[in-house]
């Protein structure tokens, strides 16, 4: 009976209440001499209750005594979402990284076009010509100006800037479906398998050793040939093969969210499981979740732009940037810009999502108060 | 614990399986196997597919020739493998035995570099958290995350191998690379260092100086195209190495194993000349594996003498010491015998291949032969693998450090070195012997990448191949070596996770 807490205001003098905010005396709640870091703690006097020395409260002789600690309430409060939000925006090298990845997505789809949707670009990636100059990027940094060609051109004459744009749109396209995709299935299969135990989670869990057995890029090499070139099947397949190591994250969360006290009550009252696994587990993984998709983004650019160069991924007529660096892999001595080019933009895009992720799972983690350093 | 052994192999060997069924099944359907023969215009068309057929069992159902295939390679268990054949009949198993040797060698290599320079980073890394060289280890660690492996590979060749032959045929350096180089390292080191601004500077401004001298006097003399370590390097670098199993173990504390570490290097003094003509030209590995084994018993005869109560740390100290010695003089011979091989081979480092076949020449040349060739293919999977290990580290220190009982260790009043040393890096590397299995096999995938730009005839090719023909025999060949080794590193890592931290024991 005696650990049951005391209900406030049976025994306790009034001034420990907290002040009402906003009626000019919420600061006031003193505590001895912490306004005055320097002065001696000694602590024969750490419990004494002592009148405020500067008076300080809006009608000056205002003096109250408690000995709890001060709660600032005159700073704004703020909720988890809102936390994360803050912490993800000033985290100054995943805003770099964002403004990079959208500036790079951006120029894919609209130079060239999409579809039915025309581009601002009037080369075609396909079309050969006349080769001018020995096929040197035009592109002026000072004063800014595109030129003719910006990324130079190949031998055939093709321009390489729109060739380089269709690879970027090919490989954004695949990873940002595969993202999706194996962070969906992923997710499921996580949940379930964390929801349900038994032998749901015995099968579930042998398939993912499965996929850790077989090293990925052999399966994604195995999986790209039966895609035979098509960006969809391709994108499809890579999903199949990447939802194992998020499905094993989400089994761990949920494994001990379900023995929480909230899960407990939503079961009590009779809610069904497709409900408590959705509404009340799920959202409480959702930091996981989403720094895993940025992740396996990153890792699919990686792997989709390996199987084009090695010919299980994209293949010609269409391209993509993998495809683009084995093909001119071998006139790095005479063009070179024919394979910085690709390059370079696997690796800013792998790298702006790569900070992406570090910067949202620093604002997903409580732990970390880091914040822009 | 032998339950929790015996478990972990039969639901190891279940997922094999399964994993080798998927396999099959994939390979089969990638593709059409005849496909290079309907297009062919040769009179015996008809003929070359029917053999083909019968050759690859083409008209029975996949489960039966997966059965088939089955039966042969569970013969492994009683070391009998028959993996079939390819679809020119050609026997996979002696195949992938001589592909396995190449690519084995690599990626072992790879592995032990990327560990011990990736934990080294990491751990370095923590321990100076957000200094300069924390936040340059943090941005190239996800560059190299982020690098396309061929993509790497491709420029390496460039610069690894085209330009720096062209550069070792008049070997000179500018006085800005120099500087340069210098620079770099005393950077490095003066962050690592630490220490308030003016030990900064003081640090910076040493090393810079030493590494600036040490670059001029090894220009001067040639040493690019002749060069050795010779005794007074070997013996700085033997007190290094004393230095750091001392740090490691108690510093300076304990003079008797300082002495025995001293004690051993002078062992290794008299060594060096009594083994001077057995290294000059050893018959074979036999040779120096021997040498090794004699310098373990010696080195750690010395420790046991002087050790005193501390026999243990002092002859863990006097080993290391003794190895670290030993190396030393082999690196030195090596070295030694770098001109006669230029002499042999004047490009030394070639863009493709694993060395030259049917090489003959002395053991130090022979070593050269497939070192160099070693070089730009490890280079390549050790850059990619050091970024996951120096970032893991990290943040299994860091979480360390954190922990209460080294707060705990620190208001005893130990010492920095003592806190990480003893304390904090053994409970942190714990977690990392798990991503060192997962390592290990995915570094077996990348290597189809690294074999085919270098053009090795490793097990990649051997994937390669079959993967292009859609035969299943080479690729389940592939399969069962890296999936097998996966399995096992798994098992190591789970086994080696048991011992070293007993809560996960059940």
């Amino acid at each position: 009976m005696s650990d049951r807490p005391t209900p406030p205001g049976d025994d306790r003098p009034d001034q420990d209440l907290p002040r009402t905010p906003g009626s000019g005396r919420e600061g006031l709640s003193p505590v001895p001499y912490q306004q005055d870091k320097a002065a001696p703690q000694d602590p024969d006097r750490m419990d004494d209750v002592t009148d405020r020395a500067d008076g300080a409260g809006a009608d000056g002789d205002a003096t109250t005594y408690s000995v709890e600690k001060p709660l600032d309430l005159s700073q704004k409060s703020y909720s988890q979402g809102q936390l994360v939000r803050r912490r993800f925006l000033r985290h100054r090298g995943a805003m770099v990284s964002l403004a990079g990845l959208v500036v790079i997505t951006v120029f894919a789809f609209s130079s060239i076009g999409y579809g039915w949707f025309p581009g601002w670009w009037e080369k075609e990636y396909w079309r050969g010509g006349l080769v001018l100059d020995q096929g040197r990027p035009t592109l002026e940094l000072w004063p800014p100006a595109l030129g003719e060609h910006p990324f130079g051109q190949d031998n055939a004459g093709k321009d390489y800037f729109a060739l380089t744009m269709r690879g970027t749109q090919r490989s954004l396209i695949v990873a940002f479906t595969v993202g999706l995709l194996s962070t969906i299935i992923g997710t499921i299969i996580g949940a379930v398998a964390g929801f349900y135990r038994g032998w749901i989670e015995a099968i579930l869990m042998r398939i993912t050793d499965l996929f850790i057995v077989i090293p990925a890029l052999v399966l994604a090499a195995v999986f790209g040939k039966m895609a035979n070139g098509g960006i969809w099947p391709l994108a499809f397949l890579l999903s199949v093969i990447g939802w194992t190591g998020l499905a094993r994250l989400v089994r761990g969360e949920v494994l001990s969210l379900r023995e929480r006290e909230f899960v407990a009550a939503a079961e009590a009252i009779g809610t069904g499981s497709g409900r408590i696994i959705f509404k009340h587990i799920l959202p409480n993984t959702v930091g996981t979740i989403i720094v895993s998709a940025t992740l396996a983004i990153a890792a699919t650019i990686l792997t989709e732009s390996a199987l084009s160069f090695l010919g299980w991924g994209v293949r010609a007529p269409d391209t993509s940037l993998g495809l683009l660096i084995s093909t001119y892999q071998n006139s790095f001595q005479s063009r070179p810009w024919l394979f910085w080019w690709p390059g370079m933009i696997i690796l800013a895009i792998a790298l702006a999502v790569n900070f992406l992720g570090d910067g949202l799972r620093d604002a997903f983690d409580p732990r970390q108060n880091r914040t822009a350093d | 614990m032998l339950q929790f052994i015996v478990r972990r192999i039969a639901i190891s060997s279940v997922v094999l399986l399964m994993g080798s069924a998927l396999m099959f099944f994939a390979t089969i359907n990638s593709g059409d196997p005849l496909a290079d023969l309907r297009e062919s215009n040769a009179e015996n068309r008809d003929q070359l597919i029917a053999a083909r057929r019968a050759n690859m069992n083409l008209d029975q159902p996949w489960w039966q020739r997966y059965l088939t295939w089955l039966v042969g390679a569970s013969k492994c268990l009683v070391l009998s493998c028959d993996l079939g054949t390819t679809r020119n009949g050609a026997n996979v198993n002696t195949m992938i035995v001589n592909a396995a040797g190449a690519s084995l060698r690599l990626v072992t290599l790879s592995v032990i570099l990327a560990i011990v320079i990736g934990i080294a980073l990491g751990v370095l890394s923590a321990i100076r958290q957000y200094s300069g060289f924390d936040y340059s280890i943090t941005f190239l660690a996800f560059l190299f995350f982020s690098l396309p492996v061929f993509w790497a590979a491709v420029l390496l060749k460039d610069f690894g191998a085209i330009r720096f032959n062209n550069w070792i045929a008049d070997p000179a350096l500018s006085t800005t690379a120099m500087a340069v180089v210098a620079l770099v390292f005393a950077l490095l080191v003066a962050s690592v260092l630490g220490g308030d601004i003016r030990r900064q500077a003081l640090t910076f401004l040493v090393t810079g100086a030493a590494v600036f001298g040490a670059v001029f006097a090894f220009d001067q003399v040639g040493w690019w195209r002749r060069p050795a370590l010779g005794l007074p390097l070997i013996l700085v670098g033997a007190l290094l190495a004393l230095a750091f199993f001392l740090t490691l173990t108690v510093g300076l504390s304990q003079r008797k194993i300082v002495v025995a570490g001293l004690v051993t290097v002078a062992a290794g003094l008299v060594a060096y000349f009594v083994t001077a003509p057995i290294m000059a030209d050893p018959s074979g590995w036999l040779v120096i594996l021997g040498l090794l084994a004699a310098t373990v018993v010696v080195s750690g005869a010395i420790g046991w003498f002087f050790g005193g109560f501390e026999r243990k740390l002092s002859m863990f100290v006097t080993i290391g010491t003794g190895v670290a010695f030993g190396f030393l003089v082999f690196m030195d011979r090596l070295l030694r015998n770098w001109g006669a091989f230029l002499e042999i081979k004047p490009r030394p480092i070639s863009t493709i291949g694993s060395g030259i076949p049917q090489f003959d020449d002395t053991f130090w040349a022979e070593i050269f032969d497939w070192g160099v060739q070693l070089i730009l293919p490890t280079m390549v999977l050790t850059l990619v693998s050091i970024a996951g290990y120096s970032r893991y580290t990290r943040a299994s220190m860091l979480e360390t450090i954190n922990q209460d009982y080294i707060r705990t260790a620190r208001s005893k009043g130990l010492s920095d070195r003592v806190v990480y040393s003893k304390h904090a890096l053994r409970n942190a590397l714990i977690p990392i012997t798990t991503i060192v299995a997962f390592d290990f096999a995915s570094l077996l995938g990348g290597a189809v990448i690294t074999e085919t730009i270098f053009g090795w005839k490793g097990l990649g090719a051997v994937f390669r191949d079959g993967l292009n023909t859609v035969d299943p025999a080479p690729v389940m060949g592939y399969y069962l070596v890296a999936g097998g080794a996966a399995v096992i590193m798994n098992m190591l890592a789970d086994i080696a996770y048991a011992f070293l931290d007993p809560r996960i024991r059940r």
